[in-house]
């Protein structure tokens, strides 16, 4: 084996210039990220998408098991009184924790702080579960400062009487229907991040820099071949349309490519009945075909299915 | 090959390890190639198979840009890296069996991988998709353990200096190894946010740049010099081309993500360095091309280096898409569009894709010690793929300026979508036309190891007359 003096001398440099290269592109960058505040965007949307929406050793195979929820309620979980609706964010017990809450730090500081201080997050527990709400406080310009507030600390509410109190009708299982979008590959056609050149109008505002803290994964996707789904509950909140849309795009947008998601129905409807989709697919080519006037009845999805989740997903899109 | 899994190293005949990496990587092509194709179709129709979630296109679509990157791309620059790397230190390889282990490895982890995230299992980030356990799994037994028998190889050799190749080889292994473990922190540590988005575009990126780009590079600079008997135009050139790649490619990660969020130093820095990127690739392709002088001819008549010099040329649309698209001007207009999925291609099907065949068919070849079994079947394969790939191109890059028309001037979206319609069955004819040349070229690889003419020792395949 013979050594040249040039070979050391170029694996130093070798050394020096990805070493330098990974200085300016990894640790630099993080000066800028790290101490960024989370926004309202942010918490909320950390709050209800949880911990992970990819793969994790909680739900393998992103079938939606151990999720929180986003409810709206109506009447106080403990009196049982009526209030203003409240939007509250319940982990029951066993439920990986937020982002932001089993690591305070990445809110930035001064979201940290207050989560810290007047939230308590620091006693919410994943074997115990928890509520959270997203508060705010009034700063001296007029502006809110959010922050995440553990109200099963403030308010003594337990996720279960939280659950309860809302009902399923106000209830969102957004975090479960993340997963199936991440699942199903939604993002390689609807991106998730309207663009700061343009975009404004059509797609809605493109997001800032603290509008992810906590997120994972971000799912922005690169090719878009649909529309950007960002902003999408705020344009579109008819959960009829959204129904008809995923069942067959084409029932409501006949040039539509996006595919069929019958499937996530799953075997049965929201009454327990078997769902013929061979009849159903038999019927809607006949449609096609002009032999009938108008296309079959979609069937109304089960509570638990996918198809409830990713709709619920879908709608907290504001 | 199985047979040698567990056979003593000395025993295994040289070559092995190439061999079944060769033929590992065409049946990923050819598999690779065949999900492409289907999933053009279902782009172009969106009811052609459905109703089944195994089947639809959000599942396959990562199956297919993996199925290529790891198993075509990937296994055929470990084929090179076997087979190259011992010929130019003049030596063996360091251990033919831990080459064995490696391929079955990389076949087994991978089909699992790519069952997984067929399934489902996935992570959500784009190039990363993998479950945190694959990509470890890829780094222990595929990157790591490939690294490993390409540095010992270039340490034991019996020459004095080190070729260009090697030095392109054996720095891409160590990178590329690096890249798969910063680049999935966000999967080990739970990094969430843009810091999840910027890592996942900073892979992305460093695995294009710091392995398939100088990989491929590195394979034409064997193949051309090897065949044509010209010695490389420029070793100076040579070196400015390493030092350009491992400078410049390295850090423009962020040209991914120009409308996203992330500190606007960090785009214009991201933005200049990829205009940069034109250093290494006009050094690359000027040594390639004056390293033909005197010897054109070959470019119509040998089948290698019309594959080498074909995607020699296409890294020059490749490249200066590539420098004028990351700018602020520009990226606006053409980011998340078709355009942007030819320029994909462009890289990886066209460039890389070619100059891999090349290296594939000369391996094979030389280390089974067989002539090619039919030029005519050679000859269709090349023409297939070049005219299925330009279809796919051409029309994929007009979609994609349709698609950024539609984009600025607000027009509905479902008229865009209509626009694009029959470009995106050209697309798919186009992609149909690869798969079939595939298919041409796995028969011919085939039968080229049962019943190839013989070469005899001392001699290389392509001055042997051709039988078919
Ligand atoms: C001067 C050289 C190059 C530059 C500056 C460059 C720049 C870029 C940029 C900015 C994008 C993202 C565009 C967007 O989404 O808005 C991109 C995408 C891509 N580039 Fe290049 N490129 C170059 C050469 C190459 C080469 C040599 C390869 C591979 C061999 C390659 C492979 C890709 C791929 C696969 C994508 C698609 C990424 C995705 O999924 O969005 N490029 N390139
Ligand atoms: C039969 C030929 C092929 C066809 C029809 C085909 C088709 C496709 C389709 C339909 C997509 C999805 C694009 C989208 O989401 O808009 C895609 C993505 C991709 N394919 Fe292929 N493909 C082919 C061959 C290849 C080969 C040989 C490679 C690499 C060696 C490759 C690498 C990729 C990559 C990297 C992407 C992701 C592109 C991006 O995100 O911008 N493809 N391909």
């Amino acid at each position: 084996m013979v050594n040249f003096r040039e070979y050391k001398i170029g694996a130093r440099f070798f050394g020096l210039a990805l070493g330098g290269s990974m200085t300016i592109t990894l640790f630099m960058p993080s000066f800028d990220l790290r101490n960024v505040n989370a926004t309202e965007m942010a918490l909320d949307k950390q709050l209800w998408a949880g911990h992970e929406s990819g793969f994790s050793l909680d739900d393998p195979f992103l079938t939606g098991e151990h999720r929180p929820v986003r409810v709206t309620l109506k009447v106080d979980p403990k009196t049982g009184q009526p209030m203003a609706p409240t939007v509250a964010y319940v982990y029951p017990a066993g439920t990986p924790l937020p982002n932001g809450v089993d690591h305070p730090d990445n809110l930035g500081n001064i979201v940290e702080q207050l989560s810290r201080d007047k939230g308590r997050i620091g006693e919410a527990t994943k074997s115990q579960g928890a509520v959270f709400l997203l508060s705010s406080e009034p700063q001296g310009d007029g502006s809110k400062q959010f922050y995440i507030e553990n109200a099963s600390a403030t308010k003594g509410w337990n996720p279960e009487e939280v659950m309860k109190a809302a009902g399923d009708e106000n209830t969102y299982h957004a975090s479960y229907g993340k997963s199936i979008f991440v699942r199903e590959g939604c993002w390689w056609c609807h991106t998730l991040l309207p663009e700061e050149t343009q975009d404004w109008q059509v797609f809605g505002a493109p997001p800032m820099l603290g509008d992810f803290n906590g997120e994972s994964p971000t799912a922005f996707g690169s090719d878009r071949k649909a529309p950007d789904i960002l902003h999408v509950g705020s344009r579109n909140s008819s959960r009829e349309w959204m129904m008809l849309h995923f069942f067959n795009p084409r029932l409501v947008q006949p040039h539509s490519i996006m595919p069929r998601f019958d499937y996530l129905w799953g075997p049965v409807d929201d009454k327990g009945q078997k769902i013929d989709f061979d009849k159903w697919r038999a019927e809607y080519n006949e449609y096609v075909d002009g032999k009938r006037v108008t296309p079959p009845e979609v069937p109304m999805y089960a509570s638990n299915s996918d198809a409830r989740a990713l709709i619920d997903f879908v709608l907290s899109l504001k | 090959m199985f047979k040698y899994l567990f056979a003593r190293s000395e025993d295994i005949p040289e070559g092995s390890a190439a061999v079944y990496f060769g033929f590992s990587a065409i049946t990923w092509f050819v598999i690779g190639t065949g999900l492409g194709a289907f999933n053009a179709a279902k782009l172009a129709f969106p009811d052609f198979v459905t109703g089944l979630e195994f089947v639809s296109f959000g599942h396959m679509r990562q199956v297919h840009v993996h199925a290529v990157i790891f198993g075509w791309i990937s296994m055929a620059f470990a084929m090179a890296m076997m087979y190259m790397t011992p010929a130019l230190g003049n030596t063996k390889l360091w251990s033919e069996k831990l080459g064995i282990w490696n391929a079955f490895l990389w076949n087994v982890g991978l089909s699992l991988g790519l069952t997984l995230l067929w399934s489902g299992m996935t992570s959500g980030r784009e190039y990363s998709d993998f479950p945190w356990f694959i990509d470890l799994y890829i780094a222990t037994f595929m990157t790591i353990p490939l690294g490993i028998n390409v540095w010992m190889t270039v340490i034991h050799r019996k020459t004095q200096g080190i070729y260009t190749t090697n030095w392109f080889f054996a720095s891409a292994v160590f990178m590329v190894s690096i890249v798969f473990i910063v680049g999935n922190l966000p999967e080990w540590f739970h990094l969430t946010g843009l810091t999840e988005a910027y890592l996942t575009w900073w892979f992305a990126h460093n695995v294009l740049g710091l392995w398939i780009t100088p990989v491929a590079a590195a394979i034409a600079y064997y193949t051309i010099p090897k065949v044509t008997g010209n010695p490389l135009y420029s070793h100076r050139i040579g070196h400015l081309h390493f030092w350009s790649v491992v400078v410049f490619y390295s850090t423009p990660a962020a040209h991914h993500l120009m409308s996203a969020p992330l500190p606007e130093w960090l785009k214009s820095f991201a933005s200049v360095e990829g205009v940069l990127i034109l250093v290494p690739a006009v050094a690359f392709v000027s040594n390639i091309l004056l390293t033909m002088q005197g010897k054109w001819n070959m470019f119509v008549e040998n089948l290698e280096i019309r594959f080498t010099v074909t995607g020699c040329l296409m890294a020059i649309p490749l490249n200066m898409q590539g420098g004028f698209q990351q700018t602020r001007a520009i990226n606006w207009y053409i980011h998340g569009t078709g355009w942007i999925v030819a320029h994909a291609h462009l890289a990886l099907l066209g460039f890389s894709t070619f100059l891999e065949a090349a290296a594939v068919y000369l391996g094979l070849q030389t280390l089974m010690k067989r002539k090619l079994y039919s030029l005519t079947l050679g000859n269709l394969h090349f023409w297939f793929l070049l005219i299925g790939f330009t279809t796919y191109w051409v029309s994929m890059t007009i979609a994609g300026l349709i698609q950024g028309a539609g984009k600025i001037y607000e027009v509905p979206y479902i008229d865009v979508v209509m626009a694009e319609h029959p470009y995106m069955i050209a697309r798919w004819i186009g992609g149909s036309l690869v798969f079939t040349g595939n298919c041409f070229w796995l028969y011919n690889m085939w039968m080229t190891a049962r019943a190839g003419t013989v070469i005899p020792e001392g001699r290389m395949a392509h001055e042997l007359a051709y039988e078919r």
